[in-house]
């Protein structure tokens, strides 16, 4: 790479990027490089200090232990994607900077100025979906790849005996990773049973390498002696100023069993995040599983001119879309600049779609079973920003006449603490429903999603804005 | 290398290159705020940044999430009480 820039000032001194790829994980990575090698300047914007994103988080350099390399899969594919970025001439990549909105034509406003772009390759990623239930406020309760996060970024186990459960693909490479760095893995719960998949072989068949993943997995299990139970799930959290156990059971309660442990990995799967680009007005999708995701072409183009998604953005399929998605953009963007017009190989595309098909079969197998609502405690927190509990929802929606998220949040203050609604949102639409066997609205799953504000910001950088704008 | 810090006046010793919150739970240290109403406890969450759980003060400087913040020699790091400006 280029010098790092240290300050936008210097990176944009009447200089506008060819692109700019907004997040420095697998997708930001692969459209950043392919855009410069062919021909294009790249801006590649990161939140934090290192490339890789949360998939490819790693230790600063210094920090080590014997199992450390076990903690991935795959990390040659890292190296070589990190190699094709850092000795790349086109490439600015400015660590530290936060976006916080992105104006048409492009203007990305980060809390370090704003950088301009002809072009903008929305590789945000994602973030974890998770449900209230009784205690999962108490410090030991960790969200499933913040307990992966923690150990992959610090070399740190959450706790020595630990559950991990929820739903989704994500909670066996974060079992496997706490049992190779030495945590006692009481268990894997799995709310939803592994046997759907059978209704799906073609999906499946298709994508072999991710069957030998799976069969990898349930070796490494045997092998260390994890449990791995399915349609169970944690419905409450036990302990005075700290987790002691958990109670995992069916859905429905019953076979409750009591589990005593230091640490709860917990997570119901992955939600796209994409407040920029809905601010920005792109088209999105609701998905099957209650998350909304940005609709994307062929060549990955979202419907807003010169702006391109990749990877979870696009809807949660993990790394190996990502990878190719964020090749295809970055040649689909230097083909339009370049007026050909060859976009991106067919070969790639074949391959996103196949890959694309397959996160399909997981994303339906994998949906939050609607009786968490059910485990709820009248003082359980839905909101623990605000310390909002199910008893004020409930309120607002019996009582208060509430029937959408918004009314909710205007009467409870649920979603509008630090996090802006990141983590309750989901179950905040759930909960405005009256009817809990009614599926959350559209409209409030949206709302959710969306925030003008992508990142908190100090009014001191909003106002240097209003400055510039004048 | 090792540095040096302190949480709540007692002193503890971290990797160069953890963040607050990975230092603190590698020191056994599971919670490190009490929330604005009710006092609870809070330590790490999502741990990427997104939750505003972590919340601590570090050198005085409150509201810093504790996930993303590397620690440094000698930083003092206090348990934060509500919002952390008393």
């Amino acid at each position: 790479m280029t010098a790092v820039a240290d300050t936008v000032a210097e990176s944009a001194a009447g200089n506008r990027y060819d692109v700019a790829v907004i997040g420095a994980g697998p997708a930001g990575m692969a459209a950043a490089a392919a855009a410069a090698e062919n021909g294009l300047h790249v801006a590649l914007i990161e939140g934090g200090r290192q490339l890789g994103g949360q998939y490819f988080r790693h230790p600063a350099p210094g920090l080590n232990e014997p199992w450390a390399s076990q903690l991935h899969h795959g990390w040659s594919r890292f190296e070589t994607l990190a190699t094709r970025v850092e000795t790349s001439s086109r490439i600015d990549v400015l660590f530290e900077h936060q976006v916080w909105a992105v104006e048409a034509g492009f203007n990305i406003l980060t809390d370090r100025g704003p950088i301009a772009a002809a072009h903008v390759v929305l590789a945000t990623g994602s973030y974890e979906r998770v449900v209230p239930f009784p205690g999962w406020d108490l410090p030991g309760v960790f969200t499933a790849g913040g307990a992966q996060a923690l150990l992959k970024g610090n070399l740190v186990l959450p706790g020595r005996r630990v559950v991990v459960a929820g739903t989704g693909p994500l909670l066996l490479p974060v079992a496997a990773s706490l049992s190779v760095a030495g945590a006692k893995v009481l268990g894997l719960f799995e709310a939803n049973h592994i046997r759907g998949y059978a209704k799906h072989p073609l999906p499946l068949l298709k994508n072999p390498a991710k069957l030998l993943e799976g069969a990898d997995f349930a070796r490494q299990f045997l092998r260390a002696r994890v449990p791995l139970r399915s349609g169970l799930m944690v419905v409450e959290a036990q302990g005075t100023d700290a987790l002691e156990a958990v109670i995992v059971a069916r859905p429905d309660g019953t076979h409750r069993r009591r589990i005593a442990c230091d640490a709860l990995a917990v997570g119901y799967g992955l939600a796209p995040q994409i407040d920029l680009a809905l601010t920005l007005g792109c088209e999105h999708k609701l998905l099957t599983d209650g998350t909304v995701a940005l609709r994307v072409d062929t060549n990955q183009r979202t419907s807003l001119p010169g702006c391109y998604a990749v990877g979870e953005t696009a809807g949660i399929a993990g790394v190996e879309s990502a990878l190719v998605e964020g090749e295809i953009a970055g040649l689909a963007v230097a083909a339009g600049v370049a007026k050909s017009r060859n976009g991106s190989p067919a070969a790639l595309r074949r391959r996103r779609d196949r890959l694309r098909a397959f996160a399909d079969v997981l994303r339906a197998r994998h949906p939050v079973p609607p009786a968490w609502r059910d485990h709820l405690a009248p003082d359980t927190l839905v909101c623990r920003c605000e310390e909002v509990p199910a008893r004020a929802v409930a309120e607002a929606v019996e009582d208060l006449g509430a029937t959408d998220a918004r009314t909710v949040k205007l009467l409870t203050r649920a979603g509008m603490g630090w996090c802006q609604g990141r983590v309750c949102g989901y179950a905040v639409a759930c909960l405005a429903r009256r009817d809990p066997t009614e599926p959350p609205n559209p409209a409030d799953l949206l709302a959710a999603a969306k925030r003008p504000l992508a990142r908190p910001v100090p009014l001191g950088v909003l106002a240097e804005q209003d400055r510039r704008n004048k | 290398m090792s540095v040096q810090f302190t949480f709540d006046g007692h002193p503890l010793t971290a990797q160069s290159g953890q963040t607050v919150g990975g230092a603190l739970l590698a020191a056994g240290v599971r919670s490190w705020r009490t929330t604005r109403f009710q006092g609870r406890p809070r330590g790490l969450f999502c741990g990427i940044g997104v939750c505003f759980d972590c919340l601590v003060t570090v050198n005085g400087e409150p509201n810093v999430r504790a996930c993303l913040a590397p620690i440094a020699d000698g930083d003092v790091v206090t348990t934060q009480a509500g919002d952390g400006r008393g």
